[in-house]
């Protein structure tokens, strides 16, 4: 549904995309993940043929957003980074007008703009004055605006940036409801809004994609190592003399507590299980294990190893 | 079919908002109150020359269209060119500065079909501003006779003037996202265009050509009553250039991103 190959923007001498490539398939929900100033509002802006890409071609729904601008901005819906509303307008009136510019038929318009409305649960304010309403009405006028023409691409640009938790997690079940109908790209900063509500990710860093696949794809590729957490009672160095001297063990620190109660955070070699060989031998050597549990790989330690194992360049 | 769909969405919105702010009410206000005064002035002065108490000091044989009404619509133009700048500062520049811009740049519309829904738009309410002066008129006729073809002439000056006028203030409206400055600038290009109507006491061996440039000279022809078609070429020119610089404008808006 939409097919990225080898996007370059340059504004001036600075590169804000580089070779970026990438597709989504038909229904998916695409996370774009990266740090602020990584590329990814000046990707979307190509991507909905805002900005033309300097180099590479970006197909949406079939068609080439550079050779077949019009049909491929029929076929796709775009909330910016903030709502594009206009303040003199009533609700109703603002998603009228868009549903013109976007050409659907006056027969059909107002069945548009009314589902839009539903979809969104904006229909209390439906009379009132864009301008006067909350940031979180704004952002839903915004996405029932990107919906209103029914398009088969949805492209959403930190769709729950400033709302409270309450409308976040709103916000994140509609586009949740929203993927299988719609193709949905969103850009996010925030790794939980990843695993919550997309079924692939594209991580980018300073223009380029640094990974790209399903939530446990990623995890799993990075993966470097498992960790366990054991609180133990003994001596501090007879401790850790035992965790090191197992096998499998790549390394045991410290981590929390006080006198001859500490809990140790262990790296494992992946795919190893060494829990019960662990917990014999501390019994063996007579120290007090009062607690031992794994934790998962999370994604968020994948983010902030791809993001920065790039080396250090200036800032933009 | 759909274009015009287009079209009609997007100046029907640009009118809506200029009536939703105060810009439109000060605007018509204003013309209104001017072209009262004028239209109070110049036909005080025609009646007291047409009764003896002019400068000759003999009643003079007097023409209301030649004699008044030309008058009139001549220096109606003068102060569209500082009202016409108030009409299109708001169009491109606000969108700009609200981010609106991008919901119009990402539709499925081209950037002229964007220009034109904005200039259709403010000709509308350029077009609002004339119909005020139908008041004046109708006293003349109810009391007068006036020719009303000459008039009508005038009348179809001052619209292709204020059109030309709009589509040069749509490409310096673009060029900026404030209005405030998108405003200024328009009114110094306005006042430079007006200049020139009087490049014979400057300009010297080029004078005809200055001249021939002043937006405000060829109107002169359509308020006496003599719809020359070099002067509605001239407009028409005018016109197509300034939404062609508009579209180029807003199209380099999408390279400077």
């Amino acid at each position: 549904m939409i097919e990225v190959s080898g996007i370059t923007k340059e504004f001036g001498r600075f590169t804000a995309v580089n070779g970026l490539s990438f597709s989504a398939a038909k229904g998916e929900v695409l996370g774009f993940l990266g740090p602020n100033g990584a590329g990814k509002t000046t990707t979307m802006r190509i991507l909905t043929g805002f900005i033309p890409a300097t180099r590479g071609t970006a197909v949406v729904a079939g068609h080439d957003i550079l050779s077949e601008p019009l049909q491929a901005k029929r076929k796709i819906g775009y909330l910016p980074e903030s709502p594009p509303l206009y303040p003199e307008m009533t609700v109703f009136d603002y998603l009228e007008f868009v549903a013109r510019i976007k050409g659907v038929p006056r027969e059909r318009r107002k069945a548009r703009v009314d589902e839009s409305l539903e979809r969104c649960s904006i229909g209390d304010v439906r009379d009132k004055l864009a301008g006067k309403l909350s940031k979180g009405y704004r952002q839903r006028v915004g996405i029932a605006q990107a919906l209103v023409h029914e398009p088969e691409v949805l492209i959403l640009d930190e769709p729950t940036a400033g709302l409270d938790p309450k409308q976040i997690n709103e916000t994140r079940a509609l586009i949740r409801s929203l993927g299988g109908d719609h193709t949905v790209v969103l850009s996010t900063h925030i790794l939980p809004e990843v695993v919550m509500t997309c079924d692939r990710v594209v991580i980018i860093n300073k223009g380029s994609v640094v990974a790209q696949g399903t939530t446990q794809s990623l995890i799993d590729q990075f993966r470097q190592a498992e960790y366990l957490q054991v609180t133990v009672e003994g001596p501090q160095e007879e401790v850790l003399n035992t965790l090191r001297s197992q096998d499998g063990v790549i390394a045991a620190d410290t981590v929390r507590g006080e006198g001859d109660v500490l809990t140790y955070r262990l790296s494992v070699e992946p795919g190893r299980e060494v829990r019960r060989e662990l917990a014999a031998r501390l019994v063996r050597a007579e120290h007090g294990l009062l607690g031992l549990h794994q934790e998962g790989t999370t994604l968020e330690e994948v983010y902030l190893r791809v993001v920065s194992s790039e080396e250090p360049g200036e800032a933009p | 079919m759909g274009n015009v769909a287009n079209l009609w969405a997007l100046a029907r919105r640009e009118v809506q908002s200029n009536f939703a702010s105060p810009v439109a009410y000060v605007v018509l206000g204003l013309f209104a109150l001017f072209f009262g005064f004028l239209f109070y002035i110049y036909l005080e002065d025609f009646i007291s020359r047409g009764m003896g108490q002019g400068f000759g000091g003999a009643p003079e044989i007097l023409n209301l269209n030649q004699d008044m009404l030309r008058w009139l619509l001549d220096s109606t133009a003068w102060f569209l060119l500082f009202v016409i700048p108030l009409l299109t500062m708001r169009s491109f520049a606000e969108e700009i500065r609200t981010g609106t811009i991008e919901l119009l740049l990402t539709s499925p519309l081209t950037d002229f079909q964007i220009v034109l829904g904005k200039f259709l738009g403010a000709v509308f309410l350029f077009v609002s501003m004339l119909a005020l002066t139908s008041l004046h008129v109708a006293i003349l006729f109810f009391f007068g006779d006036p020719e009303w073809k000459t008039l009508l002439a005038g009348y179809l000056g001052l619209l292709l003037f204020g059109s030309a006028l709009i589509s040069l203030g749509l490409v310096f409206s673009s060029l900026s996202k404030n209005q405030i400055v998108a405003a200024v600038i328009t009114l110094g290009a306005f006042l430079f265009l007006g200049f020139f109507q009087s490049a014979e006491n400057w300009a010297g061996a080029a004078a005809s050509y200055i001249t021939y440039l002043s937006a405000t000279q060829h109107l002169d022809e359509f308020t006496k009553g003599v719809i020359d078609s070099r002067d509605v070429i001239y407009y028409l020119t005018f016109i197509g250039l300034g939404l062609f610089l508009s579209t180029q404008s807003l199209e380099s808006l999408r390279w400077r991103g």
